[in-house]
């Protein structure tokens, strides 16, 4: 067959660096044919080799606590929860194929994230996602976004396994280049976990699943450059989902590991039968020799090439234990799906390739992979010039709001703000039957049940998180505040958190401002994680969200998960009882930076953001666990976007069924009313409780040294605060639940 | 009460369904679609989920799979069988049950809790309803409109074959209370020997208060009773 010869210009045209290059020709002691320069090419992509991100993700905490595998060990993280269970999760991003073809570029984001959590033979229990796009007055937006629910509704909604949290912001940085993180979470026993690897000299290697064809044929390395005008041509560049296929492997898979027949597993995402091979065969220390004359294909011509790179979905590479690859058939024949023995596992670590007779490709797999010869680089940093501007604005020349009410509305009416249930409801949110708090309140919350169908009395909650403004602002703290918040949305459901994977989507890291804002965020994550004691799982890292206009603002996406230990601490966000008394836990400054009132209002995204006190938070977070453990908190919601008014308001209504007013008295103190009821100071919350337990709470968060503010009563049908607003219900509600709908029922 | 919950490849209301009849005392096992043998039970249940994809139509191909012969045989010789969601679609593809299940007026999937009110409280599947009640059941469907010819719906209505319709907390049948469309506010329907239930809504997610609901309880009451 042809292949072109191999040069530096088709190595640059591959996105290899011309150092790259001749790494390559020093690993392999000569020039690399057409097939393997692919094979490197995509091995050493950004996507694939976090090159420009690993010696940043190293400084993040990466083990300990209650994590069974330290973070990049595995496909996906592995948390104890007690009772021989595990949970396992990790978030990914699908950001460009998500631009060029909104509804496949989601849809085999969830497949792929869904993935990587059964092949650690876990069942997946709950999706989440994590959505930016540009403001919803532009119809390609408008177009991005409904094609990107679309994409993860038809996808998870298939598969059978729940959507219940997630969050969706729209910010100008996002036009033309959205951001589509989707995580998933799996629950296994730990005594039937599998491992991504590959050993024992003459096992069988299986290729399982749908057929291999030429889509996503470079998809790794479209991942890995900045978005531009031919962005359009690379459609073809993303794959096409195809959820019931997904299905039948999930269900395979799972029978599979549980047999005990399997010595390793991988699915196949980015780079294909590339990536697995060389993966697993380097965490095993081992080779395979490959022949791909054996992989079922979908078209005829394929190359070795097209082979190699293609990243047709719902694929799997599994090394059955010798003598059980009958077993193996059977299983997947059960599930109508193929399945090719096209190798085995060798001890010389070498991937020896295949083709029509002849080798067209050997490559010690240890050389492409991260942690083995996969290039590292400490990227040049520098802080951009906007950071320091924005941080001396003085808020006093802002010029007073007239009308409270009216910037009420306004902040209130926000796409950030009103309620997501246009989208989640197109998501099925209770297949499983396990979903105990829906979505719409602070963090989703799933009962756990054991592989085998027992009651066990523990929920997982999570949540994803990110205030990329506040990242933009301030890098460090921003950062801090995406885990701290997250934890906070956890805790108010009555959840340890636990720990956290991440989602790093920033722009071109070529680039030292970006370099920067990078740097400081991961630094700021890891500071927080390290306070909260939830170490990082793992993530996925994705660089270049850039169009031609511009770069996003940086979204360091947090997915944290926490355990429920007790049913009975299940919380809600909402009111739930006329006579309820309403407290405000922490303390709330004049910190209106970054704010979605300074954006909405005034049009300004400018200022430091909110102060953070790690330890304070810590605490409050645990003080707050404390009395919800002790049944004096009958709900609690974090305040965050909008500020003390917009939570409020939310308490009353989120509960749409059964909303309750609230009158409510604070004290501004010399604050201007308005920073004091759209300040953003982090760790607070709202709580009722019943008159009973005023006591005990004002007691123990005296006792801890921790502002707790009485506020006032739930009751009536408006909310009150002071004389300064005074609304109806009724009001609050169709702003909240009508707006997001309308504005997508817009045409043109 | 043995009961079989059947599973075709893309089924993923199954465990719920099966968990859910258990929760009611019932011995309820697993029938692969493919072994296509049903002695020995005595209520078939068709869970929800996308058989086959749902490729091409909802419920289009599974009609087709080997089991669906048992289940006509079970159902002719008078024995129950419950639909729900992608089972109802099944049966109506499958002709056990008249009208067919249309996408949702918005053309959206649509998933929430709504309200139902049963129409009829004798047959074997509602007769533990009280009566007046509006029971609360969630949805998540994508093609869930019923639809029937003029005629067939004039019998549905005159033989009290309608069982539940969509309505308001109070019971009331509302179009804003109709969530995708459905002719006559159409929830679920029964075959007129009143043995084949298919419905839309899923009982088996309303079966503990920790899920919001236990209305779905009702329905499962009603068989054993």
């Amino acid at each position: 067959m042809h292949q072109p010869p191999v040069t530096l210009t088709l190595a640059l045209q591959h996105g290899l660096s011309e150092e790259e290059f001749e790494r390559i020709q020093k690993i392999l002691g000569r020039t690399p044919n057409f097939t393997e320069l692919g094979i490197f090419s995509v091995m050493w992509s950004e996507h694939c080799s976090y090159k420009n991100s690993i010696a940043e993700l190293k400084k993040l905490p990466r083990s300990g606590g209650r994590l069974l595998v330290s973070a990049g060990e595995e496909n996906a993280g592995l948390v104890d929860i007690g009772g021989g269970l595990a949970v396992c999760f990790k978030i990914e991003s699908h950001n460009h194929p998500s631009a060029v073809e909104p509804y496949q570029g989601a849809a085999t984001g969830v497949g792929g994230i869904m993935r990587d959590i059964f092949t650690m033979g876990a069942r997946p229990i709950a999706a989440l996602n994590s959505l930016r796009f540009g403001r919803l007055e532009n119809a390609r937006n408008r177009y991005l976004f409904d094609g990107v629910v679309r994409g993860i509704a038809d996808y998870g909604n298939c598969l059978g396994v729940p959507t219940v949290a997630g969050e969706v912001y729209f910010e100008d940085c996002y036009d033309g280049n959205p951001l589509v993180n989707a995580m998933t979470v799996g629950i296994v026993a730990q005594r039937q976990t599998a491992s991504a690897i590959a050993k024992g000299d003459g096992n069988p290697v299986f290729i399982i699943g749908s057929r291999t064809g030429r889509d996503g044929i470079h998809g790794a390395t479209f991942a890995s450059e900045e978005l531009s005008e031919d962005s359009e041509a690379k459609r073809p560049n993303v794959q096409v989902g195809d959820p019931f296929a997904e299905k039948l492997l999930l269900e395979a898979t799972l029978e599979m590991i549980q047999a005990g027949i399997l010595v390793g597993i991988q699915d196949m995402g980015a780079a294909g039968i590339t990536c697995s091979t060389t993966e697993m065969s380097a965490k095993g220390g081992s080779g395979m020799i490959i022949d791909l004359d054996k992989v079922p294909v979908r078209e005829e011509g394929m190359s070795a090439y097209e082979i190699m790179l293609s990243e047709s979905q719902e694929r799997m590479l599994a090394v059955v234990k010798k003598g059980c690859e009958a077993e193996a058939r059977a299983i997947c024949d059960k599930w109508d799906l193929l399945c090719a023995e096209i190798g085995r596992v060798i001890a010389e670590p070498l991937l020896k390739v295949f083709y029509r007779g002849e080798q067209v490709a050997e490559i010690p797999p240890h050389e492409c992979v991260l942690g083995g010869g996969a290039p590292v680089y400490h990227r040049e940093y520098r802080k951009p010039a906007y950071i320091d501007e924005a941080q001396r604005f003085d808020f006093s020349t802002l010029p007073a709001v007239e009308n409270l009410q009216t910037a009420f509305l306004k902040v209130f009416s926000s796409p950030n703000v009103v309620s997501k249930h246009w989208v989640y409801e197109q998501y099925d949110t209770q297949v499983q039957a396990n979903t105990t708090l829906l979505p719409g309140g602070d963090a989703a919350v799933v009962r756990i049940l054991t592989p085998d169908g027992k009651d066990t009395n523990k929920a997982i909650a999570a949540k994803t998180d990110c205030n990329g403004r506040y990242v933009y602002l301030n890098p460090r703290r921003g950062a801090q505040i995406a885990v701290v918040e997250s934890a906070r949305n956890v805790v108010a459901t009555g959840a340890q958190p636990l720990a956290v994977t991440n989602c790093l989507n920033f722009g071109n890291p070529y680039k030292p401002e970006m370099f920067y804002l990078f740097r400081e965020a991961v630094a700021g994550m890891g500071e927080a994680c390290r306070a909260l004691e939830t170490p990082v799982t793992g993530g996925n890292v994705s660089f270049y969200n850039e169009s031609p206009e511009n770069a996003v603002y940086p979204t360091p996406t947090i997915g944290m998960v926490g355990l429920v230990e007790d049913l009975a601490h299940l919380t809600p966000a909402y009111f739930r009882q006329e006579g309820d008394l309403i407290y405000l836990v922490g303390e709330t400054k004049a910190e209106i930076g970054g704010s979605e009132f300074l954006k909405e209002y005034y049009g300004l995204v400018t200022g430091d953001i909110p102060s953070l006190d790690l330890e304070l938070e810590k605490k409050t977070q645990q003080a707050l666990l404390a009395a919800i453990r002790r049944g004096w908190i009958r709900s609690a919601h974090d305040v965050s976007d909008g500020g003390l008014a917009a939570a409020l308001a939310e308490c009353c209504i989120i509960n749409r069924e059964k909303p309750s007013g609230a009158t409510v008295k604070v004290d501004f103190g010399a604050m201007r009313p308005e920073w004091f009821l759209f300040s953003e100071s982090q760790s607070r919350f709202i709580v009722s409780v019943s008159a009973e337990h005023r006591k005990g709470l004002e007691t123990f968060f005296k006792s801890q040294l921790l502002p707790l503010t009485y506020l006032g009563a739930v009751g009536g049908k408006r909310l009150k605060i002071n004389e300064v607003l005074d609304l109806p219900l009724e009001k609050l509600s169709e702003i909240y639940f009508e707006t997001m709908g309308r504005m997508m029922e817009t045409e043109a | 009460m043995k009961s079989a919950v059947i599973v075709f490849p893309g089924s993923n209301c199954d465990h719920d369904m099966l968990r859910a009849l258990t929760l009611m005392g019932h011995r309820a096992e697993f029938v692969w679609h493919k072994t296509g043998n049903l002695s020995g039970y005595d209520l078939a249940a068709l869970p929800g989920g996308f058989s086959y994809g749902d490729y091409l139509r909802a419920g289009a191909i599974a009609r087709f799979s080997a089991i669906m012969k048992a289940v006509a045989d079970f159902a002719a010789k008078g024995k129950p069988v419950l639909g729900v969601c992608n089972g109802f679609q099944v049966l109506t593809e499958a002709g056990l049950l008249p009208g067919a299940l249309l996408r949702n007026q918005n053309l959206r999937f649509i998933c929430r809790p709504v309200y139902l009110r049963a129409e009829n409280l004798r047959t074997r599947f509602t007769q533990a309803i009280p009566p007046g009640t509006a029971l609360k059941i969630p949805i998540a469907h994508g093609e869930g409109r019923f639809h029937i010819d003029p005629q067939g719906l004039k019998q549905l209505q005159d033989r009290e074959q309608i069982v539940f319709r969509y309505a308001n907390a109070r019971g009331e049948t509302d179009p804003g209370a109709n969530p995708n469309g459905s002719l006559d506010h159409i929830a679920g329907i029964i075959n007129r020997e009143g043995n084949v239930l298919g419905m839309m809504p899923h009982p088996e997610r309303a079966m503990e208060a920790i899920l919001g609901s236990e209305d779905g309880r009702r329905i499962f009451e009603s068989l054993v009773a």
